[in-house]
């Protein structure tokens, strides 16, 4: 569903080459891991994926369902189906949360040529998974992110993913910040997605992360190239030898 | 002191021909010495520090220049669903058959021009008295001209709670209309009234609306001035207010070629509070917008509050001068004053001067100004999310917009001023 191929990217305002030709292909259902050190690009590929300005893509492809991503504004590529939940969720003063994601939601369908949610039903629908999600009426209410803990900015992310219901979803270091209980919540709804078909790709820096939501594929990425793939046991091997380990064992 | 030449010129020019209106000698007298007023101080030139970031020439010159009648379109009428007493005015002159009948309990209504004529009237305590206070320490010409030139407009006196608000409805029909109003609102101890306002009073227009607030009596004011892209203002609201009053004011502005909103306030009498606001949008490089705000504290626990908030794009400019003067002995001040603005290109510019002046040691004062361009984070994320960039753009612009809006106290009023903003938000940038 989604395919990378050779993908290099360098930052639009320093001569610095980011990503050095990426290839990754994730499936329908599937669960990707990539994992890495700190700086080799990880967060990068989410941003390039997603839309993110200040990046240049020199050479490659980012396809998925083979409408090509890297010419679409980051709207569209949300209404093509792509979905990142952010490393760091943006505040947003004087914006309902619940407005920002009904205007998400019937932008999306509106751009796909759908008929728009009405409030009652956007209501009902977002009630239910944010009960499942152990998020309040009172973070509906108050606006984007703003005052919420780092779990529940998190949290808020995948009811997001939930109302949105993306074709392919790309979770940045979604683990960062959260205690264990958080934890197996955005476990819990990241694996309910995954059971309708959804495509993911789950960044983190550690393994826990990964005994709760079970990759298919796990990448190791390093210096703007992956390095090395495998099953969930290479993230074991990662957890027990570390990065520099593998890295030299590849060179 | 004689205004400089050049001052005296444009003065004498505007003032060529010109006599006050006919009136009982109570007003006549009080507008020939405002007349003498005016040309003592001048009008508003180049120079002067208090008209730095605003030209005034095209509110001075004799000859109206020209404006285009806006066309509302379907836009409903403001206000339109509220039980309200409307009192409409055609190129600053009322106009009965549009307007509702001046009852309601508890308010006494009358048209100046009518009221002029009367041996004695109330008004003659007020009338050009607030204005001539707001004259110090810096000189409002502009004011002062409307108080000698002005025929019409209302005389209202509150002597209890008044039970629906009263609508001033501005509307414009001539494309070289030079309107005056002048209003003068008396609320006795413990009265109350709310007074809406919406349209341009003419291709040109100069308001004074003089507000004496007694002990314990509240004004709330909300304003829109939209959508009318050509006409040129200069408005000025002179408030007293008396112990334990509040005075609360709010304007939305959308367009306008020029806009100058003046606020003076003066506490006279302990523990009252003044809160004023804005919000603008505004759109061209010929817009500009000017709040100008002079509050004096000379009273003790008194509270003042100015929260204004301005969008421009397109080359658009926005002025805001505030000042808090504290006089000594006005102890336990709480005066609070921010300006902001949200530039949505690089051609827009804010100004401001934000003034504190304080001679009393025991208050709480504080005052910020800040410009800054809309949040990249917060655009990136809205579209990641499906967002089109327009729409993320609305969203974080009414955001922004939103304290000064909610200094708006009656939840009705400021859901209609909501809506409004949104609604002409969508035309401005699509």
């Amino acid at each position: 569903m989604l395919k990378i191929k050779n993908l290099h990217v360098d930052l639009e305002e320093e001569d610095k080459t980011i990503l050095k030709g990426v290839d990754l292909a994730v499936e329908a259902g599937k669960v990707h891991a990539i994992m890495g050190p700190n700086g080799s690009g990880k967060s990068t590929l989410s941003y390039v994926l997603s839309g993110r300005d200040g990046y240049k893509v020199t050479e490659g492809s980012a396809t998925l369902g083979g409408v090509d991503l890297l010419e679409l504004e980051p709207e569209e590529r949300a209404a093509a189906g792509l979905f990142l939940a952010f490393q760091y969720p943006v505040e947003i003063p004087g914006v309902g949360n619940m407005t920002f994601m009904r205007t998400a939601v019937n932008a999306q369908r509106k751009a796909r040529g759908e008929e728009e949610l009405s409030a009652a039903d956007f209501l009902k629908a977002v009630r239910e998974k944010a009960k499942t999600l152990n998020i309040d009426a009172d973070m509906l209410k108050r606006p984007v992110n703003v005052g919420f803990s780092g779990g529940e900015k998190k949290r808020n992310e995948i009811l997001q993913m939930a109302m949105l219901a993306p074709k392919m979803c790309i979770l940045d270091e979604t683990d960062s910040g959260l205690d264990v209980d958080a934890m197996k919540l955005v476990a819990k709804g990241v694996n309910a997605l995954r059971e309708e078909g959804r495509g993911f790709l789950v960044i983190t820096h550690y393994q826990r992360l990964l005994d709760h939501i079970v990759p298919d594929v796990v990448h190791i990425m390093s210096d703007g190239k992956i390095i090395k793939s495998g099953g969930p046991e290479l993230a074991q091997e990662v957890e027990r030898d570390g990065y520099e380990n593998l890295k030299s064992e590849v060179a | 002191m004689a205004a400089p030449q050049a001052k005296q010129t444009t003065t004498e020019a505007r003032l060529d021909g010109v006599s006050v209106p006919k009136g009982a000698a109570w007003i006549t007298s009080l507008r020939e010495a405002a007349l003498g007023r005016v040309r003592e101080m001048g009008l508003p030139g180049r120079r002067d520090e208090y008209w730095k970031f605003t030209r005034p020439e095209s509110l001075t010159v004799a000859e109206v220049p020209h404006a285009a009648i806006h066309d509302a379109g379907s836009e409903s009428e403001l206000f339109g669903e509220m039980d309200r007493l409307k009192l409409v005015f055609v190129d600053g002159v009322f106009d009965a058959d549009q307007s509702d009948a001046a009852a309601l309990d508890a308010v006494s209504i009358e048209r100046l021009s009518e009221a002029a004529g009367a041996d004695i009237h109330w008004a003659r305590d007020v009338y050009g008295t607030l204005e001539e206070r707001g004259q110090k320490p810096v000189l409002r010409p502009m004011a002062t001209l409307n108080t000698a030139l002005a025929e019409d407009g209302m005389l209202i006196h509150v002597t209890g709670k008044a039970a629906k608000p009263i609508h001033l409805v501005n509307v414009q029909a001539s494309e070289t209309s030079d309107a005056m109003l002048h209003h003068v609102v008396k609320l006795d101890a413990g009265a109350s009234l709310t007074m809406l306002e919406n349209g341009p009073a003419g291709a040109r227009y100069n308001t004074v609306m003089e507000v004496d607030v007694a002990d314990g009596a509240t004004f709330h004011h909300v304003r829109a001035q939209g959508r009318d892209h050509e006409r040129r203002a200069a408005t000025h609201v002179f408030a007293r207010l008396a112990t334990e009053s509040v005075f609360k004011s709010f304007t939305l502005t959308a367009n306008g070629v020029l806009t100058r909103n003046e606020s003076v306030i003066e506490f006279t009498g302990d523990d009252a509070t003044a809160h004023v606001a804005g919000a603008v949008l505004g759109d061209g490089d010929d817009f500009h917008h000017d709040d100008t705000v002079f509050i004096t504290h000379d009273a003790e626990r008194c509270e003042s509050r100015q929260v204004f908030k301005k969008v421009l794009h397109n080359g658009a400019t926005g002025v805001f001068q505030g000042k808090i003067l504290v006089k000594a002995g006005a102890q336990k001040t709480d005066g609070y004053q921010i300006s902001q603005s949200l530039l949505l290109d690089g051609d827009s510019q804010f100004l401001a001067k934000p003034e504190l002046e304080i001679y009393a040691d025991d208050v709480v004062c504080s005052h910020g100004s800040t410009s800054g361009a809309i949040d990249e984070d917060a655009l990136y994320y809205m579209r990641a999310r499906g967002i089109p960039k327009p729409i993320a753009t609305n969203l974080l612009t009414l955001s922004f917009l939103a304290q000064a809006v909610e200094e708006i106290e009656d939840e009705g009023l400021r859901d209609e001023i909501n809506d409004r903003l949104t609604s002409w938000l969508e035309q401005e940038l699509g």
